[in-house]
């Protein structure tokens, strides 16, 4: 497993803003039927990673990979056709337009009559509600449903079966469960593990601990734009992963201070940039 | 699954826009009396209902979308004007006028759109501006090249039966066109897979754009759209009236609106059918003209318009929640 080629890898990504840094060195790898959990507080630089991740953002130094050859990404279409789907925190998808429509956005099924082309509705109906039942969500059965009156947790759902039937091999989550109850997360993680199943490369982005362990196999956590820590299932527990995240800054000015006076503590990484 | 059940036609974005349609018609009808539903009588309505609906349609695809054009107030009158000056003032042939006044039409619209995709400036503002932009180049143009204000114009028998002629009396031939393209667009939003493309630029741009949709393209061609809309409208008008005078034409911008609004579509996008701004453009007409069959005060017109905008958009709310609160036919509540 260890040593197969990544899907996606990324190596010494620097991103900055004018004179702001925002991303330091970032080397991260995700490989087919693995989770990679990247956890981070707010403004640690997770929206830049996925931005650059999805081709919304270059980066100023460093590579990406796919399948261990460079590519590069001018626009989000360039990443979306090497097979990165993002899903954003509210399923990126349209409120008022029926399962059926919004599932085939811009890449209409069509049938002709004559010299007309007709949208298939039909047929796209059947092809979203077949999808999105294969991950379980039963309850979805007529693809004339509007999107807004799923709940979260079913528009997440949706979103990721979408990606995945339109090929995905890597899967961008963005804070999929950040909005949602509890009943609902679990529902969305459980979709998750099926993509993964699946053999999908998942970059799972979060703030949450609890949700990261229950389907991520390898973490990384990410402070101030540089990599903090990165360790794989079961390396870490919850509080020493919570801590990482929270205190980041703190944490590490306490460890140096106590590092000078009493040497290094057991079970405390201090590997971030100086 | 009963695709014509009561409960699957209250879902659709015309519900409203056709219970409105036959309230009104059934007041009118009683308080009116015979005239307003005779042959005749109709044709006041319908002609009122043709003229706007034209451009209601386009101008409720731009509200789909997330978009507003009120320039096509000045477009109207401005198209009227250049169609009496190119084929009266100058004489010449009457498809002459009516390419350079589509092609005047087409030349706002671009400019509108192009400047709503390249700047973030919100598209009311940005048409406010070619508003009076195109109304005072039209009073400028007209005073510098006919020294009036006012032009004739003796449109050939052909032109007169193709683009403005009274048929069966009083019925105008563009009723013809706005049925013909009230057909097209019809297919066009609802039928063809560029309808998906509109729903999904107002329900979400970003997204629509990231899925692979043109979705700037797509927004000047549907300003383009209604500017050519208007300037149809005005040249149609110019070769029924025989003459073409300057004039502002704003009551078109908010009885458009107010017909698109009427007819179930959302002010912020996303949600709207072509049949339902059809209703909505027939109901504004038969308020509009029912008043003078009643023996009720003219100037009540605008009262119950205003009434009913509000009523609409209410009942129009009411529509959409239900909507969206569908789960499927197979769930038992």
């Amino acid at each position: 497993m260890k040593d197969k080629t990544p899907v996606l890898e990324l190596q010494d990504i620097d991103m900055s803003f004018g004179p702001i840094d925002v991303l330091h060195e970032i080397s991260l790898k995700v490989q087919e039927g693995e989770v990679l959990c990247l956890l981070g507080d707010n403004g640690a630089g997770k929206s830049t990673l996925i931005k650059i991740l999805c081709g919304v953002y270059k980066p100023i130094r460093g590579a990406i990979l796919m399948d261990g050859s460079q590519v590069e990404f001018n626009r989000p279409r360039d990443a979306a056709d090497r097979g990165i789907a993002t899903v954003h925190q509210f399923g990126g998808t349209f409120p008022l337009m029926s399962i059926g429509r919004s599932f085939f956005v811009g890449v209409e099924p069509t049938k002709k009559w004559g010299p007309f082309t007709f949208f298939d509705r039909k047929k796209a109906n059947e092809i979203a509600v077949k999808a999105i039942q294969d991950f379980g969500i039963t309850r979805i059965d007529d693809g004339n449903r509007l999107i807004g009156g799923l709940s979260g947790g079913e528009r997440q759902s949706l979103a990721i079966a979408r990606a995945v039937h339109f090929g995905a091999r890597v899967l961008i989550l963005d804070e999929p469960t950040a909005a949602l109850g509890v009943k609902q997360a679990a529902h969305v993680l459980r979709i998750v593990n099926e993509a993964k199943r699946r053999g999908l490369a998942v970059v799972f982005i979060t703030h949450q601990v609890l949700h990261a362990m229950a389907v991520g196999d390898h973490f990384a956590v990410l402070i101030r734009g540089g990599i903090a820590a990165d360790f794989r299932k079961g390396d870490k527990t919850r509080e020493e992963i919570t801590d990482l995240m929270a205190g980041g800054e703190t944490t590490e000015d306490l460890e140096i201070e106590f590092a000078i006076r009493d040497g290094p503590v057991e079970g405390r990484p201090h590997s971030a940039a100086p | 699954m009963g695709i014509l059940s009561l409960d699957s036609l209250i879902r659709r974005p015309e519900a409203g826009a056709f219970l409105g349609m036959a309230f009104v018609f059934a007041f009118f009808s009683i308080f009116g009396g015979a005239t307003f539903t005779s042959f005749a009588g109709a044709a006041s309505w319908f002609n009122v209902a043709a003229n706007l609906g034209i451009i209601a349609i386009p101008i409720g695809f731009l509200m789909i979308a997330g978009e507003l054009d009120i320039s096509i107030g000045a477009m109207v009158p401005a198209a009227s004007m250049s169609m009496g000056i190119i084929s009266g003032f100058y004489d010449l042939p009457i498809m002459v006028g009516v390419a350079l006044t589509l092609g005047f039409g087409g030349i706002v619209g671009w400019i509108n759109g192009m400047i709503v995709v390249r700047t973030a400036v919100p598209s009311l503002i940005v048409t406010l501006g070619t508003l009076f932009a195109v109304a005072g180049l039209t009073l400028f143009m007209s005073i510098v090249l006919t020294d009036t204000t006012a032009v004739s114009l003796a449109a050939p028998a052909w032109a007169k039966a193709v683009f403005g002629k009274f048929y069966f009396g009083s019925y105008q031939v563009i009723i013809a066109w706005w049925l013909g393209l009230t057909a097209i667009y019809i297919y066009f939003l609802h039928f063809s897979p560029w309808g998906n493309w509109l729903y999904a630029i107002g329900g979400d741009r970003e997204s629509a754009r990231n899925a692979g949709i043109p979705t700037n393209k797509f927004t000047i061609l549907l300003f383009v759209l209604s500017s050519m809309s208007a300037a149809f409208v005005g040249l149609c008008q110019t070769i029924l009236f025989n003459s073409a005078q300057v004039s502002t034409g704003m009551s078109f911008i908010f009885n458009t609106i107010i017909s698109v609004v009427i007819g179930g579509v959302l002010l912020t996008g996303g949600f709207g059918s072509v049949i339902g701004i059809f209703f909505g453009t027939l109901t504004f007409a038969m308020v509009n003209q029912g008043i003078y069959y009643t023996d009720f005060d003219r100037n009540l017109s605008s009262l119950i318009v205003g009434v009913m905008l509000l009523i609409a958009v209410l009942m129009n709310n009411t529509f959409r929640e239900m909507a969206l609160r569908y789960s499927g036919p197979k769930q038992a509540n």
